[in-house]
């Protein structure tokens, strides 16, 4: 009884287009996935500490606010699903139907569609939130993982590991138009604010690939090279882009480091030691800051994005991997 | 006439557009020996399709993928009963396939590369560890995906170095390849700074497997087989031949560690593995043949995959245009080890991290840290450039 009351309010919650209206300037709120801990820390970035612990169910990876900033989804892939919690009360609040294994999953603009990359049974999964019903399932490569839809809204893109493509998918018809091939084990993908570009990471390849999306070519290539470090160790996985499309944050996993790369010419600038094995990143809305997930050394560099210096570090729990501020 | 030379025309337009859309179709081999060798303990006791299903998952991989590029992948598996010839079931298989795994021993495999030489087959080694065909007897046209000997030594030696434990108590048994299995071993301990404090040898004397008061028996043996050694750190064991290893653990007159053939094991793959993704695989695995994966499944499937990454990368089902790619200086693989998987291009064994197992668990990963090469980490591991004899041909 009192689940399903939870259930219509969340329901209610979901739809409401309404901003979060009680954030102060310039404090935010960032949620961050500990994998091997079955939790999920929250970092207040006002004072940079761990504010709340908040249990959560089996290896959570992929996490995001939903559009409306009033609840976290976050995939709990070996329980089969992704949990929904609520920013205020910052509790598990519910659960949705995503099919087996959820790692990444993107939203439409609405917040009323998700798209679940289901590595376990190649597909991608596309749920209703307000029905909270599969709509149906898409059949793409082996081990589907980094999902991304354009700022249009009119392609999802997802990134198959086993068979290394970059699959462009017409979010109307659900049809596949058509698939790029790119370096070894794509994980992430991310579009320019402009759409001109989509950049896909690939872990094993060490490359980031830089895709026309209008006429499905790789159109270039990041290449990386840090003096000391073997090649093997740079894994490139997280992309963060600035709003000006000017510059492109890639997280190079045991590599330790955050490249910071000038998207006109491709070239890396910079690059920021962070902790050990760095996933994925998350920008404060004020594009101020970047928070990066450090999975071996359990916790959070935080990264001033005009100065591009590593200012802060958190501690947070086990194998931080996902992270995402409330808009 | 002129009607008659259209409707011909467009007839064969139709039938190339037709043949178009038809998929390139790659053939790949399966050539293995049916039966399997008994194992002391029950549980690793190898299932019949031992390899041949990593082939068939690797197939069903590059089939996924291969819709998206308009190829299809094909497996004739041929399992030889005893006294078959090796050469005939292979230039057989050969008249279908461009490629061919193997899973055969040294002999019969080098007897098969050179009757497919002028062919231009392409085989993939998954199953002989043996050096020598990676060294003396290498060949051009047969790729390594089973680790060497002096690879799986060099990983264990690595860790047990790591770790501290340097002085090694060596337990060889007494047929061929458990002494070719300890001198990898001995040839680690030089590299990696350990001694070896005394060798002794069990020798098969015969006996069975399985013996309805086995137990009894052997926790009589072992303590005293192990009594009176030099102090020691860690008992390491070669025996190939499941005659003696899996019954040392626990029972050795020091209390001491077991390693190489029983207790910390090194192998190229274990179906504890669940790092860098590999969960899915296992997945995977489990649910198309509903047992778990094997070191050699493992082996079989990088082979196969390897053919699914060259023909996606080429665009091409062409052997000699795929085989060119694997081979060249940009092909790598990915094979849920935390890194890619290259080529050593002097003796075409590929190079990979090796597990280091318990039989419930992945206990590290070689190479260990701070062992250090200038091209590879993973060239710490087996014979390096330098060392090679291998003279490709």
């Amino acid at each position: 009884m009192q689940a399903e009351v939870r259930t219509r309010m969340l329901r209610a919650g979901l739809l409401s287009g309404l901003a979060l209206a009680a954030a102060p300037a310039h404090a935010f709120i960032a949620y961050v996935s500990n994998e091997k801990g079955n939790t999920v820390s929250v970092i207040d970035t006002e004072s940079w500490t761990v504010t709340k612990t908040i249990k959560v169910g089996q290896r959570p990876r992929g996490i995001e606010f939903t559009r409306d900033g009033k609840f976290v989804m976050v995939a709990v892939g070996d329980d089969d699903t992704i949990q929904v919690i609520d920013a205020k009360t910052q509790s598990v609040v519910d659960s949705l139907p995503s099919g087996p294994d959820p790692e990444l999953f993107a939203q439409d603009a609405a917040g009323k569609i998700l798209y679940v990359a289901n590595e376990n049974d190649n597909t991608v999964t596309v749920i209703d939130l307000e029905k909270r019903a599969r709509l149906g399932d898409i059949q793409v490569g082996v081990e589907p993982e980094g999902m991304t839809i354009s700022p249009d809204g009119k392609t999802l893109i997802n990134t198959s590991e086993t068979t290394n493509m970059a699959h462009f998918i017409d979010t109307s018809s659900r049809q596949i138009v058509a698939n790029v091939l790119v370096d070894a084990r794509p994980r992430f993908a991310e579009f320019r604010h402009d759409s001109s570009e989509l950049w896909v990471s690939s872990e094993i390849g060490g490359t980031v690939s830089v895709i026309d999306p209008r006429k499905h070519e790789v159109i270039g290539k990041v290449t990386f090279e840090i003096p000391g470090l073997r090649r093997e160790a740079i894994q490139p996985v997280g992309i963060g882009m600035t709003r000006d499309d000017k510059t492109a944050f890639i997280a190079l996993g045991p590599a330790n480091r955050i490249a910071v790369v000038d998207t006109a010419t491709r070239k890396v600038t910079k690059y920021l030691l962070v902790g050990q094995r760095v996933w994925h990143m998350a920008f404060t809305p004020d594009e101020k800051y970047l928070l990066t997930t450090n999975g071996v050394s359990n916790d959070v560099s935080v990264i001033d994005v005009a100065a591009q210096k590593v200012i802060k570090t958190i501690q947070v729990g086990e194998l931080p991997w996902g992270i995402t501020i409330a808009p | 006439m002129i009607r008659c030379l259209v409707v011909l025309i467009g007839l064969s337009l139709a039938a190339t557009q037709a043949r178009a859309a038809d998929p390139a179709l790659i053939g790949v081999g399966y050539l293995g020996v049916a039966g399997t060798r008994s194992t002391l303990s029950l549980v690793e006791q190898p299932a019949e399709n031992d390899g041949l299903a990593g082939a068939r998952l690797a197939i069903e991989d590059n089939n996924t993928t291969g819709k998206f590029l308009n190829q299809r992948f094909a497996l004739e598996e041929r399992r030889m009963r005893e006294g078959e010839d090796a050469v005939q079931a292979a230039t057989d298989l050969a008249a279908r396939n461009g490629f061919i795994i193997a899973d055969l021993p040294a002999d019969a495999l080098l007897k098969v590369a050179d009757s497919l030489r002028d062919r231009g087959t392409l085989l993939f080694n998954a199953g002989a560890i043996d050096e020598r065909l990676r060294e003396a007897d290498c060949r051009a046209n047969v790729i390594h995906t089973a680790p060497t000997r002096a690879m799986l030594a060099d990983a264990l030696g690595q860790y047990l170095v790591w770790k501290q434990w340097k002085r090694w108590l060596l337990v060889v048994g007494s047929h061929d390849e458990d002494k070719l299995f300890a001198d990898a071993l001995r040839r680690a301990a030089t590299r990696f700074g350990a001694k070896i404090v005394q060798e002794r040898v069990f020798e098969d004397t015969g006996g069975a497997r399985r013996t309805d008061s086995g137990v009894t028996l052997i926790q009589r043996q072992m303590p005293v087989f192990t009594q009176q050694a030099p102090a020691y750190d860690v008992l390491v064991a070669a025996d190939e031949s499941e005659v003696f290893a899996a019954y040392l653990p626990y029972r050795t007159w020091d209390p001491r560690p077991v390693a190489g053939s029983a207790g910390l094991v090194p192998r190229s793959w274990d179906a504890a593995q669940d790092q860098w993704g590999a969960i899915q695989m296992q997945n995977r695995f489990m649910k198309l043949n509903s047992r778990r994966m094997s070191a050699l499944d493992m082996q079989a499937w990088t082979a196969v995959r390897m053919i699914g990454e060259a023909t996606s990368r080429t665009n091409s089902g062409d052997v000699r245009k795929v085989s060119d790619f694997i081979k060249g200086p940009d092909f790598s693989v990915a094979a849920f080890k935390g890194t890619k998987l290259t080529l050593r291009d002097w003796n075409l064994q590929l190079r990979q991290p090796i597990l280091l197992v318990d039989g419930r668990m992945v206990v590290s990963v070689s190479p260990q840290e701070g062992f250090l090469h200038q091209v590879s980490e993973l060239d710490t591991l087996g014979y390096d450039r330098p060392e090679s004899k291998c003279k490709l041909k």
